[in-house]
């Protein structure tokens, strides 16, 4: 159906020839440095170093899983009252929730650090109702309250979005058929915004996962995640060859979490939508 | 329009007066005037230079007032860093401060270029007993910038006693309380003072010793930071500390309960050097620079911002140098302890110290909940997977 004309080609020209220049070149410099050592001869004692981290690999994925799902709790709910309200009240919500997205990211993390510190502003406020302190800063809660917070953007908006294209109609109907509120939920909202899920989950998900300032400010650089130990090759150890097996490994499991993701959204949308 | 004639007649002026600064500077060795509108990058760590707020002398504002030359000015936050960055080849600078060890490093790989020191008059400023260092033995690639030793810094309302040794990093009764370096070589080198051998040590067994201290310690610190110390020990969020003297000076002013004392076992010095790296485009600007760093009340400018202590004699002579008499910065000979400078390591005992600093930092994550939870969140995954499946084969079978 589709004909790719010249025009079309042309046009595509520039987005193709960047997406070859930043993302497949420095992905096959990336698997080039995985698999060589220093002087550059093939050898595959990078990847078998790697065993030694997988304790750090899987506390990695637990706390990008643990981030993501709480990011999918308060988000999911929130896009759907958001799409219900006045439109001029949700262009001020959706603004609220960008609104931190202009500040820079690593400002807003070490905002956190002293908010949450033993003599932070919260421990402050807490003793001066007479309640706690509370030890929070480098603890794994906090870690992952630095990761919800500064990923749930990414969550709520392609949620809201997919939300607010749901048709009113398909409710109706499943009301008229005698469906109840859980059942319109499960059946007929869930799976047709399953799609602003899924792209949510991805685009929290991955940074999460591969994350290092949130974890050297928020938990003390006591528990290294894997981005902290790929940061650290490159930055002070300069073994550039074994960081690189560590990207492409995790790029591996990333791509392998996406896939079983995508698995459930097809069998959502089967036994949904269109069955 | 106004505006207009106001922008003519600034630049004019503008003009006008870095011409009649560049008269004193042609007087010198270089010819100033040819270099008027070219461009230097310098590359320098974070935070250590008069950097014109609260009052002080902006030392790079200067520099292009007087000279015309323009300054690129970046920043980076550890030696290695910086090391990386000219390793790769990706920038040019024309001048970089890396720090001893480094120094040695960088002349032995060919990175730095040999400094011209006829265009140097001011190296003279230097005090001898910082030329002619271990790593630049012939006085070739490098002037020195700034001197410093490594101290424990501690709160007196938090530290009844007076700390006089490294050990009380692994007191138990400051659990949650200790600050450690996020920088392999410092956080070792703490360790191997109180192990009792050398920081330059190609013996593994040392460095096993000293991870095996390093280890010990590790469920009593509150975290391991650079840069965030200062927020952490003046607001009194830790109560023990180790940090590079000038720091420690810094903190004190800001928090007045915060003591600082060099540990009995003997700390690490070390000599930060201005140096010029291979790939330089602007020598002439570079020695420029350096010069001008090193004269009297830039570097008296210097001194009093960073408060560290300087090896211009110049300024130490200079009666309005108000840490001159500092014993944290200039200790005498009684109260001097034990010092050792940082050498370069050979590339397997670096290697060695960075996978056993890897183990460290991921020591204690074999923690049982990550376990569980990552196990039950996989048999709910797929728990959930079979129920899906079912149910469509229902669904199938019923229509």
């Amino acid at each position: 159906m589709k004909k790719n004309t010249l025009t079309q080609r042309l046009c595509a020209a520039p987005h193709v020839v960047w997406s070859a220049i930043f993302i497949v070149v420095p992905l096959i410099m990336v698997i080039y440095y995985a698999f060589t050592d220093k002087s550059g001869a093939f050898t595959l004692e990078n990847i078998s170093r790697l065993s030694d981290y997988t304790s750090t690999f899987l506390r990695s994925l637990w706390f990008g899983i643990v981030a993501t799902i709480i990011c999918l709790i308060i988000a999911y709910p929130l896009s759907y009252i958001l799409s219900k309200m006045k439109l001029r009240a949700q262009s001020t919500m959706v603004m609220l929730v960008m609104i931190p997205m202009w500040m820079n990211f690593l400002l807003r993390t070490y905002a956190w650090m002293t908010l949450l510190e033993d003599s932070g502003v919260i421990n402050n406020i807490l003793s001066k109702i007479g309640i706690g302190p509370f030890h929070m800063i480098n603890t794994s809660g906090a870690v992952i309250l630095g990761m919800v917070y500064n990923f749930l953007p990414y969550m709520i908006l392609p949620i809201y979005s997919v939300m607010t294209k749901l048709d009113n109609s398909l409710v109706e109907a499943a009301q008229d058929l005698g469906a109840n509120k859980f059942h319109v939920i499960r059946d007929v909202i869930f799976p047709s915004t399953l799609s602003g899920v899924v792209s949510g989950v991805t685009m929290v998900f991955v940074p999460s996962v591969s994350t290092f300032y949130i974890s050297q400010k928020l938990g003390g650089g006591s528990f290294a995640l894997i981005g902290d130990i790929i940061e650290m090759q490159f930055q002070v150890s300069n073994n550039f060859n074994f960081g690189a097996a560590l990207s492409f490994v995790l790029m591996i499991l990333i791509l392998i979490c996406m896939a079983v993701m995508n698995k459930f959204g097809d069998t959502e949308e089967a036994g949904g939508v269109v069955a | 329009m106004i505006k207009k004639i106001f922008a003519v007649f600034f630049s004019m002026s503008v003009i006008a007066l870095s011409c009649s600064a560049s008269f004193s500077v042609a007087a010198k060795q270089i010819d100033a005037a040819k270099l008027r509108g070219t461009e230097i990058n310098v590359y320098n760590w974070g935070e250590y230079i008069s950097d014109g707020s609260e009052g002080t002398t902006d030392v790079n504002k200067e520099f292009e007032k007087e000279t015309g030359i323009k300054v690129n000015y970046t920043t980076y936050d550890s030696n290695e860093n910086m090391y990386n960055k000219i390793k790769g080849g990706g920038a040019n600078y024309d001048i970089i401060i890396p720090s001893d060890y480094m120094i040695e490093r960088m002349i032995n790989e060919e990175l730095l270029e040999k400094i011209n020191f006829d265009n140097i008059p001011n190296y003279s400023n230097i005090s001898p007993e910082y030329k002619n260092l271990y790593f630049d033995p012939k006085n070739e690639y490098s002037v020195p910038y700034n001197v410093g030793m490594v101290g424990l810094v501690y709160n007196t309302k938090m530290v009844k006693e007076t700390p006089d040794s490294w050990s009380i990093m692994w007191d138990e009764q400051y659990k949650g309380q200790i600050l450690m370096f996020n920088n392999s070589r410092d956080a070792f080198g703490i360790a191997q003072f109180l192990c009792g051998v050398s920081l330059n040590t190609n013996n593994s067994e040392d460095w096993e010793k000293a991870y095996e201290k390093l280890k010990e310690q590790k469920p009593l610190v509150q975290s391991y930071v650079m840069d965030d110390i200062f927020n952490k020990m003046e607001g009194g969020e830790a109560a023990i500390a180790a940090y590079y003297a000038g720091d420690c000076i810094l903190m004190a002013d800001n928090n007045p309960d915060l003591a600082f004392v060099y540990p009995k076992e003997g700390t690490n010095i070390f000599v930060d050097s201005i140096c010029i790296p291979k790939g330089c485009q602007n020598k002439e600007a570079a020695e420029l620079y350096i010069n001008f760093l090193l004269r009297e009340d830039i570097a008296l400018a210097n001194a009093e911002y960073l408060c560290y202590a300087t090896p211009n004699k110049a300024v130490l002579e200079n009666e309005d140098y108000s840490l001159r008499d500092n014993e944290m910065l200039y200790p005498d000979e009684e109260h001097t302890p034990p010092t050792e400078y940082f050498h370069n390591l050979d590339p397997e005992v670096l290697m060695l110290m960075t996978t056993l600093w890897d183990n460290l930092k991921i020591e204690g994550n074999n923690d049982r909940s990550v376990y569980i939870g990552l196990i039950s969140f996989a048999a709910v995954s797929v728990a959930y997977f079979i129920y899906r499946t079912v149910r469509k084969k229902k669904r199938e079978s019923m229509y």
